[in-house]
């Protein structure tokens, strides 16, 4: 039996063809601008080496700050997804009633557009008659009242929040899965041995999540690196360039025109991101032959 | 002892309930203000309208673009994940059926596209290129595309799971690659294929960032566009942007409701097994 005939290469060439032509294409041809001065305001494209890549790693520091940023956004929202994720996982699958129904609910923000998202607690921040102010006012809390989104110290913070708050489903789900997979037995024997709730957690259940906690850590970080509309929506990298991250970088730097510039932010970004997926795919594809 | 079993137990039942309330808050918020006057959602408190307002709903709709923007959406959404479901079928068959070298590679370089971003200023330039820039047929194409790593390793790791020994037994019985793929394995796919379809539809359906950076005319815009630029224009008037946003949540929340076992099942397939 000959495989390439019963299974010929080119029933996959329609994936093939559209992904080289609108993922890799792009991603190689933005190698190449990055070492060009392409611009909106002349039609050549010059060849000026590495000098974007000075600008952005040594010259501006503006640039430095995005990618701080990203760094920040990605490490923060990552363990507190996981965090937040693992513990109410652990809550649902206590025995509380109704879980079907909280699950339901918990993860329902994930489903949304980050543009709604964003819309909702745009409002709800809002520093005059959001809901939240107004609502730490009436309960005579004003000292607690902030300008959320407008203000150098609160902006970021409040970003990372929503965005916890609409992905600590997701992740909730994974860990709910992960749960219910480990064996009752080793409840029962460790209990049988007077092992207490913390004990149980640590020995018990912590080590066998570890293959969930890896996939969780790796699907918060490859999100978080890639950023754009959570911080788009809700503060457009204000105040001044407090919030900006790369990606929300690269795009106010192609709608200035500095489109070398830009595709040399995204380069940046696209190294970062292939060093860390390297090491995913090499776990995804463990868990395949699992 | 039971006592204190007892309340342990409310106490769990009341934190999940604060939790979910956590959640549910902002969206009770936003449907109670949609139903306001403009000087009563001026302040976004929980209480109760004083009266139900539906001509916000009304306004909304005339003025956000909303019909066109939906269809587009719709079409988006639609048309881009068959297609999806088209090439990742044939793709995941082949791959994972025929173990060459040749097919692994291959594999491994479409799932790459899972963590890798998408680079969308050159993109703007090879889509150019094909005269696809404020094209139907460009954004399909593009969402087809962005869709293939993820829905391919969903479905890689199902087609596996299938028996070689069927292909064998179809072969015997006469069967060449096209038949048995279509009779044989495509049947046994569907479920997988419905996950695909349904995440990549949610996906598609609350894109931003292409349509920003892609469509420039309003005819072409979708539903995310279209609520963003009504935001730009009525900020002031948080009832009407409440009744925006309602509106433009419903489609995605009816299709979670209905596709939640599948959406569910393929977020969580490949991170959970064993």
């Amino acid at each position: 039996m000959n495989a390439n005939k019963i299974y010929p290469w080119y029933f996959s060439s329609g994936a093939i063809v559209l992904y080289l032509l609108f993922i890799v294409a792009p991603a190689l041809l933005g190698i190449y601008y990055s070492f060009t001065d392409w611009n909106s305001y002349s039609s050549e494209k010059n060849f000026i080496g590495l000098e974007h890549f000075r600008t952005i790693l040594a010259g501006d520091p503006t640039y430095l700050l995005f990618i701080k940023n990203t760094v920040l956004f990605t490490l923060v929202t990552s363990i507190a997804k996981t965090v937040l994720g693992l513990f109410l996982a652990l809550l649902l699958v206590s025995g509380v009633k109704a879980a079907n129904l909280h699950r339901m609910i918990i993860f329902s923000p994930q489903v949304l557009s980050f543009l709604i998202v964003g819309l909702v607690f745009k409002s709800l921040l809002d520093p005059n008659n959001g809901f939240v102010n107004v609502t730490l006012r009436s309960l005579g809390l004003d000292v607690l009242a902030q300008n959320w989104l407008g203000s150098l110290t609160w902006a970021m913070p409040s970003i990372m929040a929503v965005d916890t708050w609409k992905g600590m489903g997701y992740i909730m789900v994974l860990f709910i899965a992960g749960l219910l997979a480990i064996p009752r037995d080793y409840y029962e024997a460790a209990s049988i041995d007077g092992a207490g709730f913390g004990q149980k957690l640590f020995r018990i259940t912590i080590p066998m999540l570890m293959p969930t906690i890896t996939i969780a850590t790796v699907l918060n970080i490859t999100y978080g690196l890639r950023v754009f509309d959570a911080v788009y929506v809700l503060t457009n990298g204000g105040p001044g360039n407090a919030t900006d991250v790369i990606n929300t970088a690269v795009y106010s730097s192609f709608a200035k025109g500095y489109w070398g510039l830009g595709s040399a932010l995204s380069t940046i970004l696209f190294v970062i991101m292939a060093i860390i997926s390297f090491f995913i795919i090499r776990l995804m594809n463990r868990k395949v032959e699992y | 002892m039971r006592l204190r079993k007892r309340l342990a137990s409310i106490g769990l039942n009341a934190l999940a309930w604060l939790l979910s309330l956590v959640v549910l808050i902002p969206f009770v918020v936003i449907v109670l203000n949609s139903f306001k006057s403009d000087a009563e959602a001026k302040v976004l408190k929980l209480t109760l309208p004083e009266k139900f307002i539906f001509e916000n709903y009304k306004i909304v709709y005339e003025q956000g673009h909303l019909g066109g923007s939906f269809f587009n959406s719709l079409l988006h959404s639609g048309a881009s994940s068959l297609l999806l479901v088209f090439v990742v079928a044939f793709s995941a068959f082949t791959l994972s059926r025929n173990h060459s070298k040749l097919s692994k590679f291959l594999y491994f370089f479409l799932i790459l596209g899972i963590t890798l971003p998408l680079n969308y200023i050159p993109l703007m330039e090879v889509m150019k290129s094909m005269g696809m820039i404020n094209s139907h047929v460009g954004m399909i194409l593009l969402y087809t595309a962005m869709g293939i790593p993820i829905s391919l390793f969903i479905t890689y790791a199902f087609v596996s799971n299938i028996p070689k020994e069927l292909d064998e037994a179809a072969i015997m019985d006469g069967c060449n690659g096209i038949k048995l793929f279509l009779r044989i394995i495509v049947p046994l796919l569907t479920s997988v294929l419905v996950t695909v379809f349904v995440l990549n539809f949610l996906s598609v359906w609350n894109e931003f960032t292409a349509p920003l950076y892609m469509l420039n005319t309003v005819e072409m815009w979708p539903m995310t566009l279209a609520v963003y630029n009504f935001f730009g224009q009525f900020s002031a008037q948080w009832n009407l942007v409440s009744a925006d946003i309602v509106l433009t949540s419903l489609p995605v929340l009816i299709v979670f409701l209905i596709g939640q076992k599948y959406i569910v099942g393929g977020l969580t397939s490949g991170a959970v097994k064993g």
